[in-house]
Order: C-alpha cells, then structure tokens, then sequence
C-alpha cells in the first residue's frame, strides 16, 4: 500500500542558512531506518515541509512507528494528497479523507488551509469555508468549533493538495549526525543507557565503553550489556560496543588504596580509559549516567573529583533527575526490564561498607599515588583488552 | 575441554538417545490415537517405553503415566487433591528442603485452604521417621518427601518414611488412605528405587537428568491411587493425561532409561569415585567443608571407595561444597573461565536465592549462605577430570580470597 507522510521538527526549523545541513541528516536517517526496515521509500524534501512516500504491505502504524521514532521527528501526519487542484477535486478529496480516517463523527472540527500556491483562485478563508461547508453535509454528526475544536483538519494547496488531521507526536530532538560522536560509559544499570538515548537526541551518535571484571561479573552481565547497547541502538543507529578488561586495575587499587576510596578511584580510571577509548575513535566528550546525590559516588564532591580525570567534555543529561524521571524515560524506551535484571556489575563488588561520601580531590590524588610503577602496565594491558562488539541499530 | 560437573541441573543427553528420536521423528510421525498402520507404530513406541519405564521400578506398565517433566508430575500430584468429589483431608505433610516444583504448589494448596507441614531437616538434610509419624493427624491426605535433595544430594529413607505411613493407613478405606508421594527427580537413573518395597504411591521422574532429551518425564501412580488428572483432553494415557503424546521424547526417553540401569551399580560405583576423589583433596583444605554428609559418609569414604551400603545416605553424584569467604557466583565465574562448568546452590534457583531453602535449614550460616557451590557428575565423569578441578580450585580460591568486600 502506498502512503505519504508529512513530517513536522519544530526545532530544525528555527536554523538559520545551515538550515538545510539538518534537513539532509533528517532526510537521511528516515531513509536509512525504512531502508532497514525494508519499507521502499521516496523523501521529498521541499519549501520547509518533508514529505515521505512509502510503499509497503506492512501496517501504516509500522511506517508511522518508524518516523515518529527518529530524532529530529516532532510530529509525523499521514496525509492524503489530491492530484488537482479544481475544487471539486479537493471536495472529493477532503470527503474521502474523512471516510478513510474516521468511523465516528461526533466531534467538533475546524478546517484550516495553507495556500503557498499563489496562484491558486481561492483564498484560505474561503477554502475552509466550503469545505468546512461540505463536511457538516456529507456527516451531520460533526459540528464546528472555530475557537476550541477536537480536530483540526489541514489543507494544504502546494504543487498539489495535501489533506490530513490527525498528528503523531514524535520523539523530537536533533537529527543524528548534527552533533558528532561521543562515549557512553555503559554499564548495567538504569540510568547509562537513559543517558546515552538523551545525548543521542541531541544528534550525537553513540559509541560505549563498558567495564567487564571477569570472574566477579559474570558472561551473563556482558550479555545484559549487549542487549542494552542494542535496545539502545533502536534510536541510535549503530553503536560500537567497547568492552575492557578491568579486573586487574581494579584489584590493584584494592590492594594499594584506602578501601572507602575505592569506587571513587575506580570511576576515575573508568573516566581515563574511556576517555583514551574515546579519543581513538574520534568521540568529542564522554557520557555519563550521573545524577547528584543518587550515591555515595555521585555526590557532588565524589563528581569534582571523577570529573577531574577526564579533560574531555563530560555529558550528564541526569545530573538533576530524580530516579523516578530516569526509570520513566528508561521504561518509554524499553530498557527498563533488561537494566533490573539481577547481575552484579563492577561497581558493587568490592564497595566498601561506608564509602567516603565527601572525597578532596588531593587526598584521592596522594592515594593513587601508591599506584605509581604498578597501575601504568595494568593500564595498557586494559586498553589493549578492548573487544569491540559492533552492534547495528 | 569441557568438564561438565552440572548434572543435577540437566544432563548431556546420549548420542544413542538422540538417534532414537531422529529417527522417530523422521520416519515414526504417527499419532499413537490414529487407527492405521502408523498410528499403531507410534502405539507400539509408547507401550515398548512404558514396559521398560515400569521394570525399572518393578511395578505395572499400567501404573506409568507420561508427562512433559517433573515439574508438571510434581503439579499433577498436588492439584489432584482440589479435584476430589469425595471429602479431602486438608492436611499436607512435606520438608522444608523440598525442590521448589513441590513447594510452590503447595503454597498454592494453602491459599486453597490446605494445612501444610514442613518438616524439619538433621543438619544432614534427613527427614526423620519420627517427626514424620507425629505429625501425622486425622485429616492427613498426603505426604510429599523427596528422595535425593537437589542441593546437597542426601538420601532420605524413603523405605523407613514409608513403614510410617503403611502403619498409619492400616484399617483405612481405600479412599481415606493417605498418599506417599516422592520427588524422585534427582533419585530415578542414579538409585535403585522400589515403590512396592517402600510403600511408594506417587513418584516424580524428569527425563532430562539422566541423559534423556528435556520435555519429557513420567508418573508412577500406584493403581490403588484414586487418580484425577490435571489435563483434559483427548483421552490418552487413559484419560489421566490427555494431549498428543511426546512420542520422539517417550521413544528417547526408553533408551536413556535402558543405558542408565543396564549397568547402574557400575554407573554408580564410577561417580561416587569422582565424588569421593574430591572430597579426598578438599576435607583438610583450608576452611573448606561439605554440605550433608553424615560421619556414616565420611567412615564409608575412608574404609573402601568400591561397596556402599545401605549407611551412606550421600547421593552418588551431588556434592555440595562450603567456600568460606568465596562468593559461589565469583568461584562459578572463575571455573566456568576455565570451562569447568558448577552450580552455585541450587540450578533452579539460582536466580532466586530466597528459594533455596535446604542450606538454611540444615543450618548452615547466614555469612556462608552465598558461598556454597554445588558439583553433580555423571557416570561419564572422570577422575582425570577430577583432578583438573581440584588443581583449578587450589589455584583459584586463593587468588579469590585475597579480594573479599571488607
């Protein structure tokens, strides 16, 4: 069946004369995910408005899932377009439109046109009187409503006439490939991949470093991993999944540093490695699922110094959520029942019964200093570790 | 190479069993209801297993019934108590070390309006005759004891428990009778058991942990049992359980049985080698120790490793081991690294923790509760392979108590 789409991104469209770079990213993803998809497809992209033409024997509510779930998508119409542009035509049309769409015309409407064919010989008010005219005949059920009505029914006079109603909001944001790439710090929990599906919104793709300490974790919480990064990939496209050995760094500082010191020197060199990671695949920051306060390794001291190891931008999309509004977002984009599945993961193994909560970035310094002739070795052997796991959205 | 110590949670299912079902499933498609000549084919499949089932525990073919495993036996035999047009007795006696299959369902008994009495355990996993016979009351309806727990492998005495009940049914109607039910999921293809010697009504086999394929299992309901079935349907197995019979399982699941008792003292004698072989290189290692055995185990263990008499009351093939300081999953991880392949407390709970029950109850501490792993051979085991655990063990474990949480 064949159907067109009009899409709608609020944001793009207040660019200036880079308008058009976002436009093509736009255009491309939507292409890219219905190509995946097998859907064939046609994108006009023309005068402010993008239009998808898509042929499919699939449901409309695929196509739409699949628009509606790209970044840059604010609201995705399925549209009906008419040919000509004799009114009577466009009478038709607009009849059909409602018989197509709707069963139940207990409803109040408001037509609304926009005429960018100048050359069109009606006017907009007129247009939406006639119409609005023949459709309080064709379905007495239906009345209108001129300040406050249910529906809104659009046509739009172009090259063609293109009549739709009904607006699917999308899941807005910035298209991908607008922003470069960064580097998730992916572990198990909620809150990473939550913040990696934020940054990516903003038109950043996503790569991951996630931190296996085998034999304390488990195969079966690499796999958990796995399937996050590729829950995660719906949205973002491909993700190259980092995975490194960090056993041995992390029985180091066990052996050398103050216990309560642990976690926050251990996120630490998690931060020095990813960053390395994310150097050598050209990401521009780091992404973290850090939120103020959630525990002891996040408070705001325990953040000063993680955020010290790193020299790259540290994105924290979380930083002022409340768990709550993480798990909500992480349930909206399904990684929600894959995050709470029960495999321990490096950072609860060997956390200390009463973790500091108010670390001096100094006195962590001189601590890891007892690491010094020990850690660099382990270091490069970490970063030698990195399996790559590739996992195409 | 692999080396498989988790045979208690499923088993390699033989090359010869996996023939059978080939070519059942290729060749012998028929449905065993069907009247022509591949329909009696199929039949004759399910009567040939049936036969070979009942011989291996001495009782009727007519007392067997297929089911699609232990778990659902386990159910069958539970829920038939909702199901009786006569009166029920409410009341339910089984131990606190039960597999959670009968567990649950009892729990689900009791918000039915059942009384269930879990019997306490020795520290070595054994349900008493004595508490046994107290505990039974006018109401009794049936008495559910596992025969090889599945976490630390001890044999309760299922010949003296059953004495118990015989004594207390004597006089009672048929109908009134109360029912001895037994797991034996982790028992059948390992022991010898005889449900007409030791007063056995009901008794639980899953076909996967003796090399048979999984989705298979059997019932043996002694014909004096009033039987009412938890599935409806088409009338097969005598209307007890309806649904088209797994026929390729059925026909795999009579070699597994034929190779596990053709020989099942040799099978025997070899895993308890294996068994012993560790227990041997492990009693003195630092503070490391062994769930559920009884000094009658220990002194059978020293004296000869070739006879074991009716005083070792320790499965042939679970050993269940105390780590002090080790978390099991981290010892499991480790292993597993060097592809050998434990369990950490029971397989079926693993995930589940609250359910594992049988450590708690045989008094093992709260602090040791996450430090047990449990090994389970096969007759396909070897000392050789023993061996290669042991050295593994000794190496790891050390490097895995220098970093414990402090």
């Amino acid at each position: 069946m064949k159907s067109i789409f009009l899409l709608k991104y609020a944001e793009i469209g207040i660019k200036g004369k880079n308008r058009h770079v976002f436009e093509e990213a736009l255009c491309k993803q939507i292409r890219n995910r219905l190509n995946k998809n097998k859907i064939s497809n046609k994108i006009i992209n023309e005068r402010g408005r993008i239009y998808v033409e898509t042929e499919t024997e699939e449901p409309v509510s695929t196509v739409t899932d699949i628009i509606k779930n790209t970044f840059g998508v604010t609201a995705v119409c399925e549209v009906k377009v008419v040919e000509s542009k004799e009114w009577e035509a466009i009478r038709d049309g607009v009849v059909e439109y409602m018989k197509e769409q709707y069963s139940d015309y207990h409803f109040s409407f408001k037509v609304k046109c926009r005429r960018s064919d100048k050359n069109f010989k009606m006017e907009s008010p007129e247009v939406c009187m006639e119409a609005g005219h023949v459709l309080l005949e064709e379905f007495p059920d239906l009345t209108v409503d001129v300040h406050n009505p249910d529906t809104f029914i659009w046509i739009e006079v172009r090259d063609k006439v293109y009549i739709y109603s009904k607006v699917i909001k999308g899941i807005a944001g910035m298209p991908l490939g607008t922003n470069g790439k960064s580097m998730l710090l992916l572990s198990g929990g909620i809150d990473s991949p939550v913040a990696g599906y934020m940054i990516a919104r903003r038109g950043v793709y996503i790569d991951a470093v996630y931190f296996h300490a085998p034999p304390y974790t488990s195969d079966r919480a690499k796999q958990k991993v796995v399937d996050l990064a590729t829950k995660l990939s719906k949205y973002t496209g491909m993700i190259n999944l980092h995975v490194i050995n960090f056993t041995d760094i992390q029985m180091c500082i066990y052996e050398e540093c103050p216990h309560d010191e642990l976690t926050i020197i251990m996120r630490r060199y998690m931060m020095k490695i990813a960053e390395d990671i994310a150097k050598k695949n050209d990401c521009l920051a780091l992404i973290t699922g850090e939120s103020i306060g959630q525990v002891a390794s996040q408070t705001a001291m325990s953040l000063a110094c993680t955020d010290a190891a790193a020299t790259m931008p540290v994105y924290r999309p979380l930083i002022g959520f409340d768990k709550q509004d993480i798990i909500d977002i992480s349930k909206d984009i399904d990684t929600y029942e894959t995050s709470i599945l029960p495999y321990e993961d490096c950072c609860t193994i060997f956390v200390a019964k009463h973790p500091v909560t108010k670390p001096v970035l100094s006195a962590i310094e001189k601590s890891e200093e007892n690491l010094v002739g020990k850690i660099e070795k382990l270091y490069e052997e970490a970063l030698a570790s990195d399996e790559v796991i590739r996992i195409h959205g | 190479m692999a080396i498989y110590f988790d045979n208690a949670a499923t088993s390699q299912v033989l090359p010869e069993v996996i023939e059978e079902i080939s070519s059942v499933m290729s060749e012998n498609y028929g449905n065993p209801s069907s009247r022509h000549a591949m329909g009696i084919k199929a039949e004759e499949i399910l009567k040939k297993t049936r036969e070979v089932t009942a011989s291996s525990l001495n009782v009727k073919a007519k007392e067997i019934i297929f089911t699609s495993g232990g778990t659902e036996a386990n159910n069958q035999i539970f829920t038939m108590l909702l199901r009786g047009t006569k009166h029920v007795g409410k009341h339910i006696i089984t131990s606190c070390i039960e597999h959670s299959a009968v567990l649950e369902p009892l729990a689900f008994l009791e918000k039915q309006g059942f009384r269930v009495t879990y019997l306490p355990v020795d520290k070595y996993g054994h349900v008493s005759a004595e508490d046994l016979k107290n505990s039974i009351c006018e109401d009794t309806s049936m008495v559910s004891i596992m025969y090889v727990n599945n976490e630390i492998g001890s044999i309760n005495n299922i010949k003296e428990l059953g004495e118990v009940i015989k004594e207390a049914n004597k006089g009672k109607d048929v109908h009134d009778r109360i029912l001895f039910h037994t797991d034996a999921i982790q028992a059948y293809g390992k022991l010898k058991i005889s449900p007409k010697l030791e007063n056995i009504d009901l008794l639980s086999v899953s076909g996967h942990k003796f090399h048979g394929p999984k989705g298979i299992g059997f019932l043996f309901v002694d014909e004096k049992v009033i039987f009412r079935p938890l599935i409806f349907g088409g009338g097969q197995e005598g209307g007890f359980r309806s649904g088209t019979e797994n026929v390729p399982g059925i026909a795999g699941l009579r070699i597994a049985i034929e190779k596990a008792y053709e020989d099942i003292d040799g099978h025997e004698r070899k895993m308890r080698a294996v068994k012993n072989y560790i227990i041997n290189e492990l009693k003195s290692y630092e503070d490391v120790s062994f769930n559920g055995l009884t000094e009658g185990d220990m002194k059978a263990l020293e004296e000869t490793k070739e006879d074991f008499s009716d005083e070792v009351r320790t499965s042939p093939h679970i050993l269940s081991i105390l780590v002090k300081g080790v978390r099991s999953e981290v010892l499991l991880n480790a292993l597993s690294d060097k592809g050998i392949y434990v369990s950490s407390g029971s397989a079926c709970s693993s995930n589940r923790p609250e359910l594992s029950g049988t450590l708690k109850n045989i008094g093992v501490e709260e602090e040791d509760l996450d430090s047990v792993i449990r090994l389970s051979f096969s007759r396909f085991n070897t000392i050789e392979e023993a061996k290669i655990f042991v050295e593994e063990f000794k190496k790891i474990v050390p490097a895995l108590r220098r970093f414990t949480r402090r």
